[in-house]
């Protein structure tokens, strides 16, 4: 007997590289992934028994293989497909060649609306099954299976390959954005944790550490190693904190008065390693220097040790280089901590006129705070009642509210 | 993002619905099978559903061992909760897109509240 979580493990660590040999093989993405869906569910139960075998990705590719020319055998466009099944029935040991790559590109596809590619490439990419995907989106599972299969149509005929050269960091870029549109959906999400809820925070860090490898294994992609280390690292040093985040009655602990010895000192070392070395080696890029921001974090002792002047610096680069209307707001409370919260109060008024953030629960928080700060308790009270108002966050609402209970 | 799109038809809606020639009624749901269909081939579909009159509701008011049912509509009012979807869209501007494609709007025979469903989720600053 072997262990269902070892077996589930090493699944999901081979399914990438032996769904991508199937495809390069037949060709049919839509057809061949149902059939890996399909041997990595035979595998999961008969590995738990027989042990893994010795070459695990072979053993998929095969089985699903099988699985494969069954289904095209009894369905009627047999005919088209028979050429390709006449010979070579049997697929040989692990095919040397890693598809991975191609496979994430394909499941992040510019065609492809955003939530589709997040699915499919947590399926496809990730071996997730459609029922665990739903689990941690929740949402049903009839909604996850129509957003792959939909999916999978759209991208009937598109070309298992790498990009164009000229496509590349644009191609890598849609990736790593699916990659942490994962995370942050998984990392704020605290509902229904429940045993059997896959941990979308924890998929998103195995597909970025994925990422990394096959980015930095691949000769024409040196260019894009900075900012792919750069998220990694983003998620690592935000994960890191997770423990510290939520108080005993499940109530949201700001940075500011988190427990530090609750931090994961083993992945904000890992975090810091890599965004280290990838700012002194690599273009500079958004993911990095929100990195840099969270590494400055992450090495304070104490709230107060935080080193404010470092973090203003990387925010002054992070808007030039992603103007976004939340990185301006953030931005705005690093200028608060330098130069004090009447500076904030001025600042936050040229931001907020973004029209993003002008009814941001967000932009009333804060200002909520430089108020608090200031000593204008009534003015405080009013702004931190408005950003309750305004959130549809209800950890978040009990926070704010308790803010201006404080104050009355 | 979640939203609960929530139909309010006006008062007597149903039965003008009723009056109206069986063209015109199948178009109308056609219109609805049509809304249904697209939304479950997005992916956006959450659940959905039908409700019967408000006058077929039962209220339960009171606190334990008090309580107190009350057969009839919650309130009185111009419009009655006749139906809902629950969707799972991208944007609030989708949300409000699937709503203005709900038959009874083109019709003026309802308004569309479109509201954002809490979260037990906090942002990360």
């Amino acid at each position: 007997m072997t262990d269902a979580s070892d077996v589930e493990g090493l699944l999901r660590a081979v399914a990438p590289r032996a769904l991508g040999a199937l495809v390069r093989r037949r060709g049919d993405f839509e057809d061949a992934e149902d059939a890996m869906q399909e041997a990595l569910l035979v595998a999961a139960t008969e590995w738990q028994v027989t042990g893994p075998p010795h070459d695990p990705t072979a053993w998929l590719v095969r089985v699903a293989d099988r699985r494969l020319i069954d289904s095209w055998r009894s369905s009627s466009s047999r005919r088209r497909r028979e050429e390709s099944l006449a010979f070579d029935p049997d697929p040989g040991p692990t095919p040397t060649r890693d598809d991975s790559l191609e496979l994430l590109f394909l499941c992040c596809h510019p065609s492809l609306p955003l939530p589709s590619q997040l699915a499919l490439t947590l399926r496809a990419v990730g071996g997730l099954t459609t029922d665990q995907i739903a689990h941690g989106f929740l949402v049903p599972s009839a909604t996850i299976g129509q957003r792959i299969s939909r999916a999978k149509a759209t991208l009937r005929g598109a070309r298992f390959e790498l990009p164009a050269p000229a496509d590349l960091p644009e191609r890598v870029a849609a990736v790593a954005a699916v990659i942490y549109l994962i995370f942050t959906e998984g990392h704020t999400a605290s509902s229904g944790a429940s045993l059997d809820r896959v941990d979308l925070a924890d998929e998103a860090v195995r597909l970025g550490r994925l990422l990394l490898a096959l980015v930095q294994a691949h000769p024409m992609l040196t260019r894009q190693e900075g900012e792919v280390a750069g998220l990694l690292a983003l998620m690592l040093l935000t994960h890191s904190r997770r423990a510290a985040r939520t108080g005993r009655d499940g109530e949201l602990v700001v940075l500011a008065d988190q427990d530090r010895r609750l931090w994961d000192r083993a992945l904000i070392d890992e975090g810091v390693t890599l965004i280290t070395g990838a700012l002194s080696a690599a273009p500079l890029g958004p993911y990095q220097l929100q990195a840099a921001i969270a590494a400055v974090h992450a090495e304070a002792a104490t709230a107060g040790d935080t080193d404010w002047r470092e973090i203003l610096g990387l925010y002054d680069l992070l808007v030039s280089w992603a103007p976004s209307p939340m990185t301006r707001l953030n931005r705005v409370v690093a200028l608060a901590m330098v130069d004090g919260p009447a500076a904030g109060l001025l600042a936050l008024d040229t931001a907020a006129t973004d029209p993003t953030l002008i009814d941001h629960h967000r932009t009333h928080a804060v200002r909520a705070h430089f108020l608090e700060s200031v000593g204008d308790t009534s003015g405080a009270r009013a702004e931190y009642e408005l950003a309750a108002r305004l959130t549809h966050s209800i950890p978040e609402r009990r926070h704010l509210l308790a803010r201006a209970a404080r104050l009355a | 993002m979640k939203y609960l799109i929530l139909i309010h038809q006006n008062f007597g809606a149903r039965e003008q619905f009723a009056s109206f020639t069986p063209t015109m009624q199948a178009s109308a749901l056609a219109a609805y099978q049509k809304l249904n269909a697209d939304l479950v081939a997005s992916g956006e579909y959450v659940s959905g559903e039908a409700l019967d009159a408000d006058t077929s509701a039962t209220v339960v008011r009171g606190s334990e061992g008090t309580y107190v049912h009350t057969d009839g509509p919650f309130a009185e009012t111009k419009e009655m909760l006749a139906g809902f979807y629950l969707v799972d869209v991208a944007s609030r501007e989708r949300a409000i897109e699937i709503a203005e494609r709900i038959p009874e709007v083109a019709a003026g025979a309802a308004a569309i509240e479109v509201r954002p469903v809490l979260t037990y989720d906090w942002p990360e600053q």
